[in-house]
């Protein structure tokens, strides 16, 4: 159910293109505002200084008397030109007695005032259109000379500097959409090569990615790909490997069990016949012993996250009691004895118990096996630093050199001697050590035998 | 026939060994590939029984390097891997035969007879002289209407000096027939279990060369 709320994340070329389009259009769309703010600035600059110059102009005019009040209004127009773009009657001009009659104005420009009684610039309404006035007073004449721009006109100026901007733009925009979509494409080509080269491929073909040469950003991916697919192919063969040697395990043991049976059932005298059933019973057990191993390997080989709900805290001295005592039955069977030797006051090891115990059980049934007749195994626990060490030591042959490297492999039974196990159970120790962090050490014992330490991390540890 | 027996597994190696033994065969076994090597060097063997998976190394190695000598020793593979590809790998590799684990005893008896049997030239289970049918399956025979049953080792000196009628076997050879490693060879048995041999099927049917060793006579009527 929720899988089919997940919308589909939208394709990366699209992805890349929107956000590569929005970036451009922003970025143009700022340089339009800062240049219609700027024009207009600069438009109104330039056009108050015309207006007060024109109001100066017009004022020492009448004061100097050469032009008559009532024509010194109209040629303070003096750009008016008749043109098709509407730039045409410009300016206007009125000029008042200080008592409030109009003395004279320009052609066009309004009949009521078109400002206050205030000197300078100021921008007012009259008779529905703005205006933009600059006022001066002629104290030697009385009147007040007004010179004003209609704000229609200014903005039509403003608004075609800015329609020569965008119109460009507006083509613009379009020929850079394409040419960005063209290019995320060609950008993300060697993605697409390594999609394809994964999209083809059947999904039981585990081999490397072709060996290209990728670029820096997907070569995590194409690592983590290639390292995933040697990991497969790896626990795949594994899983070949442990059939083909679960079969060996087990069809052997069968093998011996029915000759031994057979043979007893054909024995010609009594001596032969209790010969082959003792063996045969020795035999039951120890295929016993691997169907439990076997049982093992695939319990600490289950998936991790079937681990988290067998997380338990147990305290280590009284794992070690429990293992010690359920094999105790092996040991009196082999004259073997178990002696545990530690502090009562060990920490809990958190981690599902079942590893923590096959761990365990497994060294101490190697070294119980490994024992000679009338053999010690000794089992201690201390702290080291922030971890705690459990050693199981005994006096058997130990491990041959040319094996140590090869002993936690799986099925491995050494090349000398030691032909007994199923070559399944330091596999099992490692294994389960690895899942909860612990790391297996092992030592010739001074004096001759074997040493195995288990170092379990402070991590793994709780108080209790 | 004396036989080396190849397997890892103690208590399969040991059943083997006696199981095959109370089938009339002598015995020598080993665990390991490079104890194998080392028998098979040594010699003296009528055939091997040949565990594929062994602790350092496979079965098959150990056939490839005795095939490559230039032997013939006939060889019969044992193993878990027993599907159809498993076994034309080791048909191929030089076996003479295959059995599967776990097997029955008397087959394996039977097919290593049968592959010995071949290897000697004879198709015919039975063999046939002056006279003896012997069966070496039942380690029994039948001679003038009577049916004789011999003792194990009886049973392997008579089989020899049966394999090669009228070449002489010397005595050293019918003791490396009659005993495995482990077992000591005690100076006079040969003369005494060819003297009960004799005692079954008449005085003439085995001759002694002196100094050389037995062999069977030829039978009478036949021309010298």
């Amino acid at each position: 159910m929720r899988r089919a709320q997940i919308k589909n994340p939208i394709s990366l070329r699209t992805r890349l293109f929107l956000i590569l389009l929005a970036a451009t259009s922003a970025l143009l769309l700022s340089a339009v505002v800062w240049i219609n703010h700027s024009t207009r600035a600069e438009v109104e600059r330039v056009l108050d200084a015309r207006l007060s110059e024109a109001a100066r102009m017009v004022s020492s005019l009448i004061s100097d008397r050469r032009v008559d009040v009532a024509q010194a209004a109209a040629l303070a127009q003096p750009e008016t030109f008749d043109t098709a773009d509407g730039y045409s009657h410009q300016l206007s001009c009125q000029i008042w007695s200080l008592d409030g009659t109009l003395v004279g104005q320009s052609g066009h420009a309004p009949a009521r005032p078109l400002a206050q009684e205030t000197d300078g610039f100021s921008q007012n309404i009259v008779d529905g259109v703005e205006w933009r006035v600059y006022s001066v007073v002629n104290h030697d004449l009385g009147v007040r000379v007004m010179v004003g721009d209609s704000m229609e006109v200014r903005n039509r100026l403003v608004n075609g500097v800015i329609a020569g901007l965008l119109l460009p733009a507006a083509v613009i925009l379009p020929l850079l959409a394409g040419l960005i979509w063209a290019s995320v494409g060609r950008g993300l080509v060697p993605l697409d090569q390594m999609a394809r080269a994964l999209g083809g491929r059947p999904a039981t073909d585990l081999s490397p990615l072709p060996a290209t040469p990728v670029p820096r950003e997907i070569r995590p991916v194409s690592i983590a790909l290639n390292d995933l697919f040697r990991r497969l192919s790896e626990a795949r063969e594994h899983e070949r490997n442990f059939t083909a040697f679960a079969a060996h395990e087990l069809k052997t043991p069968l093998a011996g069990l029915k000759t031994q049976a057979q043979i007893a059932a054909m024995a010609p005298d009594a001596a032969t016949r209790q010969d082959a059933l003792t063996r045969l019973i020795r035999g039951v057990d120890r295929t016993d012993r691997m169907v439990r191993q076997l049982l093992d390997m695939a319990s600490v080989d289950s998936v991790p996250q079937d681990l988290n709900d067998e997380v338990e805290t147990a305290a280590l001295h009284d794992i070690l009691a429990e293992v010690a005592d359920n094999l105790a039955a092996l040991a009196r069977g082999r004259n073997v004895s178990i002696v545990l030797d530690g502090p009562d006051d060990t920490p809990g090891i958190h981690a599902p118990q079942f590893l923590v115990a096959a761990a365990l059980r497994n060294l101490m049934e190697n070294a119980i096996q490994a024992s000679p007749d009338g053999g010690e195994v000794e089992v201690s626990w201390h702290q080291t630093g922030v971890d705690w060490c459990c050693t199981v030591s005994d006096r058997g042959p130990g491990i041959a050199a040319v094996d140590r490297n090869r002993v936690t492999d799986r099925f491995y039974r050494g090349a000398v001697g030691g032909l007994e196990g199923s070559g399944l159970g330091l596999s099992i120790v490692k294994t389960a050590l690895d899942r909860i962090g612990g790391v297996l050490t092992l030592t010739p014992r001074p004096g001759g035998g074997e040493t195995a330490t288990v170092t379990l991390p402070h991590a793994a540890l709780r108080t209790i | 026939m004396r036989l080396l027996i190849v397997e890892d597994d103690e208590m399969l190696r040991e059943g083997l060994a006696v199981g095959l033994r109370l089938a009339g065969f002598t015995c020598d076994s080993v665990a390991t590939r490079a104890d194998a090597d080392a028998a098979l060097e040594t010699g003296g063997f009528d055939g091997m029984v040949l565990d594929l998976m062994l602790p350092d190394g496979s079965g098959l190695d150990v056939l490839a390097r005795l095939r490559a000598a230039g032997s013939i020793l006939p060889v019969l593979l044992l193993t878990a891997r027993d599907r159809s590809h498993d076994r034309v790998t080791g048909l191929d590799a030089g076996a003479d035969d295959y059995l599967g684990k776990p097997f029955d005893l008397p087959e394996l008896a039977a097919r290593l007879r049968a592959i010995l049997r071949r290897s000697e030239g004879r198709a015919a289970g039975h063999m046939i002289w002056n006279g003896l049918d012997l069966d070496p399956a039942a380690m029994e025979g039948t001679r003038d209407g009577r049916n004789l049953r011999f003792s194990r080792r009886e049973f392997t000196i008579l089989r020899a000096l049966m394999e090669r009628p009228g070449t002489i076997i010397g005595k050293s050879t019918l003791e490396e027939r009659l005993y495995g490693w482990q077992e000591d060879v005690e100076s006079n048995t040969v003369e005494v279990h060819v003297h009960n041999l004799r005692t079954k099927l008449g005085a003439a049917f085995i001759e002694t060369v002196r100094g050389a060793g037995y062999r069977l006579a030829r039978p009478a009527g036949a021309d010298a």
